[in-house]
């Protein structure tokens, strides 16, 4: 018998609202693992409080809970689905398996008699609790590292006495490693032990001796019932022990490991995973190994569920993780199971890649002032990107063209660091330029055995950086004209942009693409086929590169391009790229409707996108998968090959939305509301007049690129004065002064910081209430699909405030107006497809505060809080398939729902926390209330007050 | 360091498809062979010295080949067997502290031609599509006419017999004179790690050419017997397959790997055949049926079993079977001390899941003894 008879019915935990260590990837696992039950029949149950998510919608569950993530919650949901059989907590992060931990302890699974699938619960105690852990280990006979566990400051001092500098204090129970850092003396010691102590759930902290330079590796497993282990990918980390390995750059599958080593790694791994409890499901183990001939190998740590680690191992190899992980869960065995991707194989084997992915985290130091940005053992990043290529050198160049901080790549831009003893000081001490100052020592001409001493990075990726170099030196040499073909072809394989060797060779871009499309040095496409071509694959998914010719038996000379364009009608949907404050899985989200969408229009959909972490980059998603950095000669080329009818940009954030220009610029096609209309909103010049035609309030503003025009601008705006630069994300830099003094400071911080960028200076309407409207509009007609109300005052981000859904205090003339506004701005932009207004009202005048003609972060959650499949429409809309009044509109919501924002101020201890007009919150939950009556909007309501007496 | 472009290189295929390279080193060269792939992604050394790759070119599917060097102690053999090599990256530069050598010295040493920065994904897309085809590597492509006609006098493997050329010349023993077992192992090509695997096991081997007799081997009087892995098609080795029959003539205990697995079922009448493109690679799924629990092998094969015949044959049970293409893995004699198996359960490289088969094989000694 395949699977358990037994399990009808399954309750799966989400992981809630998405903080540092803890984000999108748990949406994709999440999202596999209920599809993959309900194609066996089950019927599944889901509880998350993040409504951004794309698993909380309502067709991916077959009852969804969009309900805070505690024991009541879950005794509430048994007591209305006595029908469940079993919880699979493994698939919502730790916060998942912390929730399962709580609810067993008070004894509700064995009360409404449901089981625990996935995982026991002692695997997970054994594996949190670090003293079990390492006695496990001692046991089965799996080398770990030296350490102990304090309850006291009185035992922390004791151990440290014992092991000696430098040592590794981690606090039990946390996530991200928060409370985890390296102490070298005592005075740091006293400090660290004071503060994990504090922040252990259990208040005990574990103290390591520190594996500092050792190389540190990861690997994903997956077992089943009958015991069955397989290793789906070997992760090796290019920054070794020391930097928390979601911060670390990553590479897959392991580039400097002998067979002898991996073998012995890969026993350890089984070993570790079998002696932990006797479950069904996944399994991440982090090792360390001596950087010397002994090659000693130490367990470091071991999870006993999905993770961020294998949600990247999925997407490096094409094994869906999560979606075995849950067939083993429900009693398959791996060989009864088809390879997803080969679907003529088996699953019950290990991947095999002929490529090379690497991981590159994104940080957001930007938005926490103050924080140290040293990467260490506590997870700072709040995304990452995947580049893969034929070669670690074109992973990686793809992996630094995917991060979206205006650089094309290593070198090559002008950009690096040029002064010794910073570059120095940041190899000493790596922060999220770590990629980069690398390549900057290396031509500043430090010498790789330096580099190796201080960073104690692999010599073998410090010499792939040097050639990169090298290439660079030698292609410098040359003219764009007399730049020969091999070169070129050399320098595409390694992964140079375009726009580096135009850098290098002192031309335009276009030139240096015209002359290799002259040259036919074009990209093709490869497939991720989990077998390095073995078999043949099923799936769509597809990176680029450059390749060597082939000649046939009759002289033909080609390139070998494994996808295939059909001759359907096409639509490109553009992603969002890497999670960041300010745009994150709400687009994502945004866009895996985009394409259900366009497919039920008849279209092959294709996506574009390169953050590991997401469902759009899931490949069953779109018709066909491009996991491609989303960088304008890469969506150029794919644009080229397949040859759509046309881009979705709108859905995409910020992202997609830049570049609408240059796809413009080529002719091609943006579907939806056009160019033209995009930047006309985002110009403030020209969308204050078409405020004015259309006899609409905004706060006074000016334009200013000095400060002396910014002083002038303040005699007519008054203060308080709501400063920004143009063109961010998420009010990036965003700050309100209150007089001259301020105002010339900020201003000349900005400028030094964004420098040639005009700063926009607002009126601040002090006191005002702020709200916003989601809507969408074919042209002629608009449907406002939601209106919601700040709880703070206008001044706080809106990605930062409460909000609810609909406005609590609103009179009627402020409803109308907001109505009109809406409509009146919708069609005088020409909008089709989605469009987001913020408001401020004062005195019961609303005020315009700006206007975005594309998805907002705001619509997935009108989506869920109505139950309505608003994205789907827009999409259709924008296609042109559908008008607005084609559909019907009916919220199905009683009460209100509140959006609230949820922080990762924890991982920055001496951050300043203070709220403003620059966004810093990393997630949001939902909470439903039937009315105002309610505690908990009361007691945000009264924090309310508190802002406004300040 | 100065960035360098290398000479350029082309694979010709028996069928006239030319695909683009560089040599590695900047070296001239030229290499016949047939063409196979191997998909593991470590263990390079291990698969260029296993004899049983002896007379292919080896296309390795992973991107970067070199990275660690090359260690003697992760040897098969003494000299690369394979006669040459096409990869996409070659790594000229490696990094182990355990290393002895480069891969590009380790390739001088033993005169292998290598190419690089060829397509290998559409080369093995091409194998995989077309079955394998002998093959030359090489700088000079001027004339290619010559070269085709000198490609086309390459035997096909079909039918070759290749197992004497890398066997043993002299016998030669292996281990500890004191062990607790003696085993005769018939060398066709044998992998070193067997070797080590049984050393770790108490056992004493004395290893011999593969045109040795039973009753020489007997003569020295050992515990059990081993038919090795190695190269080339089975059926040639008419004098093996004689072997094989006496062992199991007289019951003692015998373990056949990969060609000694086919030899074994030769000897029971049960036919081989040579496979589209064969099974190599160390990710390679294998179920045993007699527990029911699944391994992942490393696999290195380009002919095997007649599944039908194995199957209806009276005295041989299947005791595992490949889980990709239900190929058989495994077989076990019902009333003889005797088993085999299509893949390489010392590994070396890949995955020691299947260890216990030397155990098995100590264990039917002891039976015997008793």
């Amino acid at each position: 018998m395949p699977k358990n008879k037994e399990l009808k019915s399954i309750l799966i935990i989400g992981s809630g609202p998405i903080i540092i260590g803890q984000a999108c990837e748990f949406d994709y696992s999440g999202t596999q693992a209920l599809r993959s039950l309900r194609e066996d029949g089950i019927e599944t149950i889901l509880i998350n409080s993040n409504p951004a998510t794309i698993m909380t919608d309502p067709s991916m569950a077959d009852h969804v809970y969009l309900k805070p993530l505690n024991t009541k919650s879950i005794i509430q949901i048994l007591k209305e689905h006595p029908q469940i059989d079993a919880v699979l907590p493994t698939m919502g992060g730790q916060t998942a398996l912390n929730l399962c931990i709580e609810a067993d302890e008070k004894g509700i699974w064995e009360d409404f008699g449901v089981k625990i699938i996935g995982v026991d619960i002692d695997a997970i105690n054994i594996t949190e609790d670090r003293e079990k852990f390492k006695q496990l280990m001692s046991r089965i006979g799996v080398p770990v590292a030296p350490a102990s566990t304090a309850t006291s400051y009185l035992e922390g001092k004791e151990i440290a006495q014992e092991f000696g500098f430098p040592l590794v204090i981690r606090a039990s129970f946390t996530l991200g490693g928060s409370g985890a850092s390296f102490v070298h003396n005592e005075d740091q010691f006293d400090e660290m032990l004071t503060y994990g102590l504090e922040v252990s759930p259990i208040h005990e902290v574990m103290i390591d001796k520190a594996l500092l330079g050792w190389k540190e590796y990861e690997l994903e497993l997956l077992r089943d019932k009958n015991d069955n282990v397989v290793i789906i990918c070997s992760i090796e980390n290019m920054d070794p022990m020391g930097i928390h390995t979601g911060d670390s750059i990553t590479v897959a599958p392991a580039m400097t490991l002998s067979d002898v080593t991996f073998q012995r790694m890969r026993d350890l791994a089984i070993k570790m995973m079998r002696s932990i409890g006797d479950f069904a499901g996944g399994c991440n183990v982090q090792f360390a190994v001596s950087p010397d001939e002994k090659e000693d190998i130490i367990a470091v740590e071991i999870n006993p569920r999905v993770s961020r680690s294998s949600a990247l191992a999925s997407k490096a190899t094409g094994y869906p993780i999560a979606k075995i992980a849950a067939k083993l869960a429900i009693g398959y065995t791996l060989d009864e199971l088809d390879n997803q991707i080969t679907k003529s194989t088996s699953a019950l084997f290990e991947p095999s890649l002929d490529y090379v992915i690497v991981k590159i985290p994104r940080w957001n130091f930007d938005k926490f002032e103050g924080s140290d940005r040293t990467l260490g053992l506590q997870m700072k990043s709040v995304g990452e990107v995947m580049g893969i290529g034929r070669s670690f050198q074109e992973a990686l160049h793809k992996a630094t063209q995917s991060l979206e901080i205006k650089r094309n790549g290593l070198g090559a831009d002008g950009k690096g660091y040029t002064n010794y003893d910073q570059i120095i000081e940041k190899l000493k001490n790596p922060s999220w330029d770590r990629v980069f100052v690398i390549y900057d020592a290396i031509q500043m001409g430090i010498t790789l055995n330096r580099i190796h001493e201080i960073t104690k990075i692999d010599m073998w990726f410090l010499k792939q950086y040097e050639e990169l170099h090298a290439l660079e030196i030698e292609i410098s040499k040359y003219k764009i004209d007399t730049l020969p073909k091999d070169l070129l072809l050399e320098a595409k394989q390694k992964g140079f942009a375009d726009r580096q060797i135009a850098f290098m060779v002192g031309c335009l871009e276009s030139q240096v693409y015209n002359k290799r499309s002259d040259l036919g040095i074009n990209r093709v496409y490869k497939l991720v086929d989990t077998c390095a071509a073995e078999f043949k694959a099923e799936t769509p998914y597809y990176y680029s590169t450059f390749e060597a010719e082939i000649e046939t038996k009759d002289g033909k000379k080609y390139v070998e391009n494994d996808s295939t364009v059909s001759d359907k009608k096409k639509i490109v949907v553009l992603g969002s790229g890497p999670n960041r404050i300010g745009q994150g899985i709400e687009f994502d989200y945004c866009c895996v409707h985009g394409v259900l969408a366009a497919s039920e229009c008849g279209y092959e959909t294709i996506m574009i996108n390169c953050n590991p972490e997401t469902v759009s980059t899931d490949f069953d998603v779109a018709d066909k998968l491009y996991f491609e950095p989303v960088f304008w000669e890469h969506i150029y080329d794919i644009i080229r090959h397949e040859k759509p009818e046309g881009v979705i940009v709108q859905l995409g954030g910020q992202t997609a939305l830049k570049l609408a220009e240059k796809l413009d610029r080529y002719g091609i096609k943006i579907m939806g509301t056009s160019y033209q209309s995009l930047d006309l909103a985002e110009d403030r010049g020209s969308f204050s007049e078409l405020l004015q035609k259309n006899d609409i309030p905004y706060p006074e503003f000016g334009v200013a690129e000095t400060a002396d025009e910014a002083l002038a601008l303040a005699d007519k705006l008054d203060f308080p004065i709501l400063v920004r630069p143009s063109y961010v994300l998420g009010g990036q830099g965003m700050k309100i002064v209150i007089n001259k003094k301020d105002l010339e400071d900020t201003v000349i911080d900005l400028l030094r910081k964004i420098p040639n960028n005009k700063l926009l200076l607002d009126h601040y309407l002090d006191g005002a209430i702020e709200a916003e409207a989601d809507a969408i509009c074919d042209g002629e007609n608009v449907q406002i699909i939601g209106i919601m109300e700040h709880i703070e005052p206008c001044g706080i981000h809106s990605g930062d405030s409460n909000a609810t859904l609909p406005p609590f205090n609103l009179g009627d003339l402020v409803m109308q107006q907001i109505k009109d506004h809406t409509k009146k701005i919708a069609l005088a932009l020409n909008t089709v497809g989605l469009i987001n207004i913020q408001f401020a009202i004062k005195d019961d005048k609303v005020y315009i505060i700006e206007a975005n003609p594309r998805a907002s972060r705001t619509v997935p959650f009108i989506a869920k809080a109505y139950g309505q499949p608003y994205v789907n429409y827009a999409t259709k809309v924008m296609l042109g398939e559908n008008k607005v009044t084609d559909f019907e509109y009916s919220s199905k919501l009683d009460g209100y729902a509140i959006k609230q924002p949820v922080f990762s101020f924890n991982k920055f201890p001496h951050v300043n926390k203070q709220l403003g007009p620059e966004m810093k919150s990393t997630g949001e939950s939902i909470l439903f209330i039937d009315d105002l009556k309610d505690d908990e909007f009361y007691e945000l309501y009264s924090r309310r007050k508190m802002y406004l007496s300040k | 360091m100065k960035y360098q472009t290398r000479k350029k290189a082309i694979v010709l295929l028996e069928d006239g498809t030319v695909f683009h390279g560089k040599a590695v080193g900047d070296q001239d060269g030229k290499a016949f062979g047939e063409v196979c792939f191997n998909t593991g992604m470590t263990g390079y050394q291990e698969i260029f010295t296993d004899p049983s790759y002896f007379g292919q070119i080896m296309v390795t599917t992973n991107a970067h080949i070199g990275n660690y060097g090359t260690n003697e102690l992760e040897e098969e053999a003494d000299t690369a067997q394979i006669s040459g090599l096409i990869c996409k990256n070659f790594s000229y530069y490696h990094s182990r502290p355990a290393a002895d050598m480069s891969l590009q010295d380790f390739l001088g040493k033993s005169n292998l031609f290598a190419i690089s920065d060829v397509d290998t994904r559409a080369l093995v897309t091409y194998i995989r599509e077309n079955g394998a085809m002998n093959a030359v590597i090489t700088t000079d492509f001027e004339d290619m006419d010559a070269l085709k006609k000198e490609l086309s006098e390459v035997p096909n493997m079909d039918g070759l017999e290749l197992a004497s050329k890398v066997s043993t010349k002299e016998p030669y023993f292996f281990g500890s004179e004191d062990a607790k077992y003696k085993v005769a192992v018939l060398d066709v090509g044998v992998k070193r790690n067997i070797l080590r695997h049984l050393e770790r096991r108490d056992v004493y081997c004395k290893v011999f050419p593969y045109n040795t007799s039973y009753a020489e081997m007997k003569e020295w009087g050992a515990h059990g017997y081993l038919l090795s892995n190695g190269p080339g098609d089975p059926r040639p080795l008419e004098g093996v397959i004689q072997v094989a029959k006496d062992i199991m003539e007289e019951d003692k205990p015998l373990f056949g790997i990969c060609l000694g697995h086919q030899i074994i079922a030769l000897a029971n009448g049960i036919s081989t055949y040579k496979m589209h493109h064969g099974h190599r690679g160390i990710n390679h799924p294998v179920m045993n049926l007699e527990t029911g629990k699944g391994e992942i092998t490393s696999q290195n094969h380009g002919f095997t079993v007649s599944e039908e015949e194995t199957a209806a044959h009276p005295d041989v049970k299947i005791t595992h079977k490949h889980l990709n293409d239900n190929t058989i893995a495994g077989i076990r004699m019902k009333n003889k001390n005797c088993f085999s198996v299509q893949y390489h359960p010392e590994a070396s490289p890949g995955p020691n899941d299947a260890y216990y088969l030397f155990d098995e094989f100590i264990h039917n000694m002891i039976k015997e003894k008793a």
